[in-house]
């Protein structure tokens, strides 16, 4: 590992402003940057260490939502009762992620800015243009498994790794981000990842010295919670495609729907043409399979990872109806209606 | 040591080990796994993967059961560590450490220190576990020579070896 500066932020405006001056690294949990450090792929010359601010609360807020201090635990956030029975596809999604003793330590804002498992970024030696612009995306024609299928580009396929993110995402969570000026701003999580575009070595638009300090839940959507992760082992792996899903149906009505997906974006991905086109329908399964057609109809698969464009229509259909306490149709010879 | 290391700036922690407040002069770069290993000659804690995958470094910090080799020696001031080697009490062993042996749940050994701690943090949660409680406790720990089972089933042990000395204790 290079050596690096070291040093602990006793405030969070103390240690965005440090970070502003400096251009140092925040670290929080460090589970996935100190990796990263370890290979290379990152190279901080200096660390704030916000992992000991006392933004780790988790609070009721005054319209009903939650108040979440970044510096909470994994572990903190999914146990917290009121998370368990309100924010349920919070607490399922950050369940499925990670081991217990990653969960016990990564942090809410860091699991947020996790940087990417594709492969070639990991990899020095290979070219990588997140890592290393221009030099070129070595997924789109190489090992391409676990890359993107959605809002991908020709300059980087790579997937956005985090489960956390996608219920955040569903669940409309704003991030209250303080600036290295002192002054606390306002984002909402779904504009806080930027799609690759020309650019993929830029993952979002923080400045430097750019904290996320708390993440404000507002109430939660009505409905049945859920969150589906289709993987390669049944522990501890990333998704090949997860579905959080927040469905409320009255009379056989879709009355309300949150849907976000994780595995198939460079982003958390939240399914507007899903929800779209459910609300107000009637919650049946060739609905529900219209509605996952309708989100995949953009996505290009990159030859290995061509599976997850109908894995995911079937995890987002088989998601919903799961949420709606309505079975998949079976046609007579055992396979799924599966689209 | 490499150049880049040697003109590093060392730096002061202070932290507790088992029961024992340690100050260690240290490198940033240093990895708890290591000051544990190296400077504190506590090598009961091992090297797996160093990638936070397969759980042989786990130790407690301030009780919560975290992998050594992904914290910076620095994360660890003022906190309370706890490792294999401050388990067993007045050389008794530790009930989880001995159902590993009575059942097998220890084959190489590389794992186990790591194991052993998973467990321990496991019974502390869910002192009556289920088998789905015991798998999820132990999903961050790979053992690459029981094939799970006998370890699954020392845990289990332990449980029933633990329960019954405290009902020993209540009667």
């Amino acid at each position: 590992m290079r050596p690096f500066g070291y040093e602990r932020a006793e405030s969070a405006v103390a240690a965005a402003r440090r970070a502003a001056d400096t251009g140092a690294t925040f670290i929080g949990g460090g589970t996935n940057l100190v990796d990263l450090m370890k290979l290379g792929v990152m190279t901080p010359e200096r660390l704030v260490d916000v992992s000991r601010l006392p933004n780790r609360d988790i609070a009721d807020a005054d319209d009903g939502g939650l108040a979440i201090g970044a510096a909470a635990t994994n572990t903190a956030l999914a146990n917290d009762p009121r998370v368990r029975e309100r924010f349920r596809v919070l607490s399922l999604a950050l369940l499925s992620g990670a081991t217990p003793q990653i969960r016990n330590k990564a942090t809410v804002g860091g699991n947020l800015l996790q940087r990417t498992r594709c492969p070639y970024f990991y990899e020095v030696g290979l070219p990588c243009n997140k890592r290393a612009p221009g030099s070129g995306c070595g997924a789109r024609f190489g090992r391409s498994r676990d890359a993107a299928v959605l809002g991908t580009s020709e300059h980087c396929i790579a997937a956005h790794p985090s489960d956390m993110a996608v219920a955040m995402v569903a669940l409309d969570a704003r991030l209250g981000v303080r600036g290295g000026d002192g002054d606390l701003r306002w984002l909402d999580v779904d504009a806080l990842h930027r799609l690759p575009g020309d650019r993929p070595d830029r993952e979002h638009d923080l400045a430097p010295g750019d904290l996320i300090e708390t993440v404000r839940l507002p109430p939660p959507p009505p409905g049945r919670h859920v969150y589906t992760k289709v993987r390669d082992r049944a522990s501890y792996a990333f998704a090949l495609v997860s579905v959080a899903v927040v469905l409320a149906v009255e009379d056989g009505v879709v009355t309300s729907a949150r849907v976000a997906l994780g595995g198939v974006a460079p982003k958390p991905w939240r399914a507007r043409a899903v929800e779209a086109a459910l609300t107000g329908a009637r919650a049946t399964w060739r609905a529900f399979c219209a509605a996952a057609e309708a989100e995949l109809a953009p996505a290009r698969g990159h030859g290995d990872n061509d599976f997850k464009i109908p894995l995911a229509r079937r995890a987002i259909a088989g998601t919903l109806a799961e949420a709606a306490g309505i079975a998949p149709e079976v046609p007579t010879g055992g396979r799924r209606a599966t689209p | 040591m490499s150049d880049a290391e040697a003109r590093a700036e060392r730096l002061a922690v202070t932290f507790t080990v088992n029961g024992v407040e340690k100050t260690v002069e240290t490198l940033p770069m240093k990895r708890l796994l290591d000051v544990l290993r190296e400077d504190l000659a506590l090598t009961g804690t091992k090297e797996g993967c160093g990638e936070g995958e397969c759980g042989a470094c786990s130790v407690f910090v301030d009780g919560r059961l975290v992998n050594s080799c992904l914290i910076p020696a620095l994360q660890v001031e003022g906190s309370r560590v706890d490792t294999i080697e401050g388990l067993a009490r007045g050389g008794e062993l530790h009930a989880v450490q001995r159902a590993f042996l009575e059942a097998g749940g220890a084959q190489c050994g590389i794992c186990t220190p790591g194991m052993v701690l998973a467990a321990v943090d496991v019974l502390r949660k869910h002192p009556n576990p289920t088998d789905e409680q015991v798998r999820e406790g132990l999903a961050g720990n790979l053992c690459r020579c029981t094939g799970y089972m006998k370890i699954f089933d020392s845990v289990m042990t332990a449980a029933l070896a633990i329960a019954s000395r405290d009902g020993e204790g209540a009667a």
